[in-house]
């Protein structure tokens, strides 16, 4: 019986060398360790052995059924083993392809630089407010200290729809219709299009698109106008952007600065880009005009507040390097594809 | 404004380096645009001598000169022109030497003969008969002036001046003049200025014997000064003044003229000047122009008058448009012999609106409409005066007529040191605003200022806090942080305009702008009958053109109009969307437009169809959290005008309990024609406006089902005219509360299924949420579906 069973265990051994699948080795244990199977038959016999023999034989039997499982676990994994090798061999694809996915629409550079602005502005605690786009020409002009025949009234090339009404020529009278509703403090960005009577070209359009920015409190200097924007630019273009203040004038601020930034292109030394001035124009600012706020009703004695109103349009073609403004309004999508 | 640097030196003793001095002047207010030096392409020319001059040996028209440059041996110069003499002095351009226009001289041979250079005309110098009227045009520049041989051109002739130019703001008036900018000069760099103060001597003259004055509109002439100069001697004016008004970028015409142009740059003060002969009955009325008036102007004009313009007539006529232009015969002529000198103070507006109606905007009228104050008109008549006598052309009358109604002085203003600190946000001690505005003319009185004459534009605190800032230095206040609370967020209408647009993105959309302003053609484009509302647009007075000539009164036509630029781009396909308004006239005359926001689709290409722009407009109502909108076929009443553009088959309207929202489509094929357009495309419009008006509820979480849903499909033959969303309602009707979804899967017309029917299958989901539905429950509801659909006629088939 020692001998049958020595016999079984090299046999098992010497068949499961041979064995390619997984139904090979299930037929295998089958065979040897199933309840018919062959080390069964030996197990069942053992009740015929004497008292002495039994355990020794036992004991081989025992040893002989965990080497065969163990073999065979063994022989399974290795099986396991070649059989994922040969799937990943047969699955492998060509990962330079190009990838599947569903288009992804993009925002017009325009509307995603204003986010951009608007979110910082949010985010410094300015509402976003809005105003009508065909305007009176009370709140375009006359209640920004620019009355009837106001020489500033040229440099703002106007539309008319009536002697009343006009398409607004800047987004300030949005300050008038916020001052009117609503009490200081008031915080506000307001973006939106305006339009002046400018032919198409490179550098100039009809409708255009502007930031205003209102602050009125008490005790806002110009200081506050300074720092506001000092932030608004280091947000916008990085940490490193430098901006200067110069005087101008502005009907509806006083004082009244245009601001400058220091051109990109040559950090201030002067090139092609910035005409040799080493600045680039940003924007127009100033502290609120008293009879600006006079006239909504605001104390100026009380009160003070700052304004300012940037370009979108020249905002965007500096970002991107674009150099002709009328791309922004083709709308190829050869060009908005790039953004 | 063009500064001379050279006229700038009259009135402070000081050399500047040109970038600077602008970059100064820009920083304390003067925007300074850029700078010319005079004569500065012109490199290596100098004045030479003519020693001899032979006939050229190969040619009939050429001569040989021997020419003294003032380097000890002359040099040999072959020229063509004929007015060329032993003795003359001439320009001589120099072997590698630069005219302007990037002319470069090299030696070589004309002919066979050598050539050291060039000989100049007026014309190779840039300059023309007015900078020196002595020369002709038309041959050498033959100097007339006191200069040494040898020496460089620039110098010679006067050609070294550096003309600056300004940009100056409307409000400053004053710096439309040399003395202005000298005065904002002073004060930038802190150093004297020297005020000017004309003399002159006169001839006894009693001027109410040769002129009388009337001002009869006091309001639009707040003063007339009239001075009188006699037996005028008409000639060039001498090379100074003439190089002045040239690097002023005036030109020069004759001595008269040329002091009038002279005080109104050195001064700012328009001034002018009649022939006396001209004025008949030797009086000045200042009045209103008479219905039917015309005057010809001095450019040779007849122009017609309006009874609102102020003219200075005489007692027949008018001789000048006031402060803007003078008359034809008025002028001052060769044979002139005695003059009469206007400096007068005209209302701006007045100016302004009778220039702009002329059409003729001058260096006169662009000063008096920005406000000149009256108090400007004598110091500039007295700067008259003293040229006339300075240039020896003609005898001034030791009096004048002043004619000054009502003389105001100017208000003082507070003057606050603390406050401007406070406004500015700053720390600058009185004193040096004190120092600041005296550097600028204002007198400081304890608490206030008084603004001179000339500032107009000084009239409350923050004006003296900008003077006080400008010279203080914009850059040196310190930026601060906002104090106070910072509480803001979008509101529900940006809100709802980001979640579009990212839906819009998500689904590939790309984001376009295009103008607010269309041709009323495009109504003609999408087919809009003649007596739609949406052909009653806002109209622009005075557009630039027709085709941007009406504000929209639908996004569509826009739209349309990208698609088909991207089509004839050849681009193979466009998936495009806007927010853009719609801007619709309001019923009350005078009132606003409303301007409601509107979301544009437009698609095109490969893949798209009908359900693709419904899909889309679906999950933007999805993003946005509508739910229970219902489509329709689109037809008049609609809600939409718009209807008429898209297949009359293949349109549908969007509603949300009768509220129409949106309307999709495919483009009509006539309208695809109009555009050019040779695909099929599609388009939709959501009325994003009137979304907001409707309360969209927050989500809120359903528990997940507990209880396993029962399953059943049906699958039905009706009419092909019978919509889907009919059966879907009464399907819905019939199961009641236990419906969970019903979900089409199929839709079949052809083979099998009768001419003018098609089969319809849906799968319909029933779940219950207090337990596992029955059989008996689900057959129960579907006996009832198959009920409901029988009595419409539907035929269920299993």
């Amino acid at each position: 019986m020692k001998e049958s069973l020595e016999r079984i265990e090299l046999l098992a051994k010497s068949e499961l060398e041979r064995i390619r699948d997984s139904k090979e080795l299930e037929a295998l244990r089958i065979k040897f360790l199933g309840k018919k199977g062959e080390l069964t038959a030996i197990m069942k016999s053992m009740a015929t052995l004497s008292a002495e023999e039994r355990p020794a034989i036992g004991q081989l039997a025992n040893r002989v059924r965990a080497d065969i499982e163990e073999a065979i676990t063994s022989r399974a994994e290795e099986l396991k083993a070649a059989a994922a090798e040969q799937r990943f061999k047969d699955e492998r694809l060509d990962v330079t392809l190009p990838g599947k996915a569903p288009k992804l629409g993009r925002l017009h550079p325009l509307d995603a630089v204003m986010h951009e602005i608007e979110d910082i502005f949010i985010g410094m605690g300015f509402d976003i407010a809005s105003g009508p786009e065909v305007e009176y020409d009370y709140y375009n002009f006359e209640a920004l200290n620019l009355p009837p025949d106001h020489p500033a009234r040229d440099t703002q090339d106007t539309f008319y729809i009536s002697d009343k009404v006009l398409l607004r020529t800047q987004t300030s009278p949005v300050q008038i219709r916020v001052m009117e509703q609503k009490k200081p403090p008031i915080r506000i960005v307001a973006p939106g299009r305006v339009y002046r009577s400018d032919a198409v070209d490179a550098t100039h359009s009809p409708l255009f698109h502007q930031i205003e920015g209102l602050v009125v409190d008490k005790g806002i200097t110009m200081g506050d106008l300074v720092g506001t924007l000092d932030m608004l630019m280091k947000r916008l273009y990085g940490e490193e952007c430098r901006i200067r203040l110069r005087p101008h004038h502005f009907p509806f601020t006083e004082p009244s600065a245009e601001v400058d930034m220091v051109c990109f292109n040559c950090g201030g030394k002067g090139c092609s880009m910035c005409k040799g001035e080493g600045y680039v124009e940003l924007l127009g600012s100033g502290m609120v005009h008293p009879k600006v706020l006079e006239k909504c009703g605001i104390d100026p004695e009380v009160y003070s507040g700052f304004a300012f109103g940037l370009g979108l349009e020249r905002l965007v073609m500096r970002k991107y390097g674009i150099t002709d403004l009328r791309l922004l309004y083709e709308n190829d999508l050869r060009f908005l594809g790039q953004f | 404004m063009n500064l001379s640097m050279k006229w700038l030196k009259d009135y402070i003793d000081r050399d500047f380096e040109p970038k600077k001095f602008c970059y100064d002047l820009t920083m304390t207010g003067s925007k300074v645009e850029g700078y010319e030096a005079e004569g500065s392409e012109i490199k290596n020319v100098v004045v030479g001598k003519i020693l001899s001059v032979t006939p050229h040996e190969n040619s009939d028209h050429l001569v040989v000169c021997q020419v003294d440059v003032g380097k000890g041996e002359p040099i040999q110069i072959v020229t063509g022109a004929s007015n060329v003499n032993v003795g003359d002095v001439v320009p001589v351009a120099l072997d590698n030497s630069y005219l302007p226009g990037g002319v470069h001289i090299k030696k070589g041979k004309l002919r066979g003969v050598e050539s050291n250079g060039m000989l100049c005309s007026l014309g190779e110098l840039g300059l023309t008969k007015h900078d020196f009227p002595y020369a002709i045009e038309d041959g050498i520049f033959i100097i007339k002036e006191d200069c040494e041989i040898g020496e460089d051109i620039h110098s010679a002739i006067g050609l070294d001046d550096v003309s600056v130019e300004f940009e100056i703001t409307s409000n400053r008036p004053d710096c439309l003049s040399v003395i202005g900018l000298a005065r904002e000069a002073a004060a930038t760099y802190g150093i004297d200025f020297k005020e000017p103060s004309s003399k002159y001597t006169g001839v006894r003259e009693d001027i109410d014997k040769k002129l009388n004055v009337v001002i009869e509109n006091g309001k639009l002439c707040r003063r007339y000064i009239g001075g009188y100069v006699k037996n005028v001697k008409i000639a060039p004016s001498p090379r100074w003044l003439r190089e002045r008004l040239r690097a002023s970028g005036v030109r020069p015409i004759n001595n008269l003229v040329d002091i009038t142009n002279y005080v109104m740059l050195e001064y700012g003060q328009p001034m002018h000047a009649f022939d006396a002969r001209f004025i008949k009955g030797n009086e000045i009325h200042v009045r209103n122009a008479r219905s039917g008036e015309t005057i010809t102007t001095l450019d040779g004009t007849v122009r017609e008058l309006s009874p609102e313009m102020l003219v200075i007539a005489d007692t027949e006529k008018p001789v000048a448009v006031a402060g803007v232009m003078g008359g034809e015969y008025s002028g001052i002529m060769d044979d002139t012999v005695d003059v009469i000198f206007e400096s007068a103070s005209f209302d701006g507006a007045s100016v302004r609106r009778t220039a702009k109606k002329l059409g003729m905007r001058t260096d006169s009228s662009a000063r008096f409409e920005k406000g000149l104050d009256p108090h400007l008109c004598e110091p500039a008549i007295l700067r008259a005066f003293e040229l006339v006598e300075l240039l020896g052309c003609g005898e001034v009358a030791d009096t004048r007529i002043d004619r000054f109604p009502s003389p105001t002085e100017k208000k003082p203003v507070p003057f606050d040191p603390d406050w401007i600190n406070r406004f500015l946000g700053t720390n600058i001690p009185r004193a040096d605003m004190e120092k600041y505005l005296r550097a600028i003319g204002f007198t400081v009185n304890g608490g206030e200022v008084i603004a001179p004459y000339y500032r107009i534009d000084i009239e409350c605190k923050a004006d003296i806090a900008e003077e006080v800032a400008r010279f203080y230095g914009y850059n040196n206040i310190v930026g601060t942080e906002l104090k106070g609370v910072a509480n803001a967020k979008l509101t529900p209408a940006q809100k709802l305009q980001r979640q579009t647009e990212s839906a819009c993105i998500a689904m590939g959309l790309s984001g376009i702008e295009t103008f607010s302003f269309i041709s009323p053609k495009f109504y003609d484009k999408i087919n809009l009958p003649k007596d739609s509302k949406l052909r009653k647009s806002v109209t622009i007075l005075n557009p630039l053109g027709e085709d941007t000539s009406v504000m929209r009164t639908t996004v569509l036509p826009s739209m349309c109009e990208v698609l088909a630029r991207n089509y004839n781009l050849r681009n193979p396909a466009a998936a495009l969307f806007e927010l853009g308004n719609e801007y619709l006239p309001s019923e009350n005359e005078g009132d606003l437009p409303a301007e409601p926001q509107r979301l544009s689709v437009g698609v095109y290409g490969d893949g798209i169809d009908f359900f693709g722009i419904k899909g889309i407009v679906e999950r933007i109502f999805a993003a946005i959290g509508l739910e229970g909108i219902e489509y329709e076929p689109a037809g008049p009443g609609c809600g939409f005008d718009e209807a008429v553009m898209f297949h009359p088959g293949r349109v549908a309207a969007a509603s949300l309990d009768g509220k129409p929202l949106a309307i999709l489509g495919e483009v009509h094929p006539s309208v695809l024609e109009n555009y050019g357009i040779g695909v099929r495309a599609y388009c939709a419009k959501i009325n994003i406006s009137e979304i907001l008006d409707i309360a969209i509820p927050e989500k809120q979480y359903k528990p997940l089902p507990k209880y396993p849903a029962a399953t059943r499909d049906i699958s039905l033959v009706c009419d092909d005219e019978m919509p889907v969303a009919r059966l879907e309602k009464l399907i819905k009707t019939a199961v009641g509360n236990f419906l969970e979804s019903i979900n089409l899967f199929d839709v079949y017309k052809g083979e099998q299924i009768a001419a003018g029917k098609k089969s319809v299958a849906f799968s319909i989901i029933m779940r219950s949420k207090d337990g596992t539905l029955t059989d008996e429950q689900a057959e129960a509801a579907m006996r009832r579906v198959r009920k409901s659909l029988q009595d419409e006629n539907v035929e269920v088939r299993g």
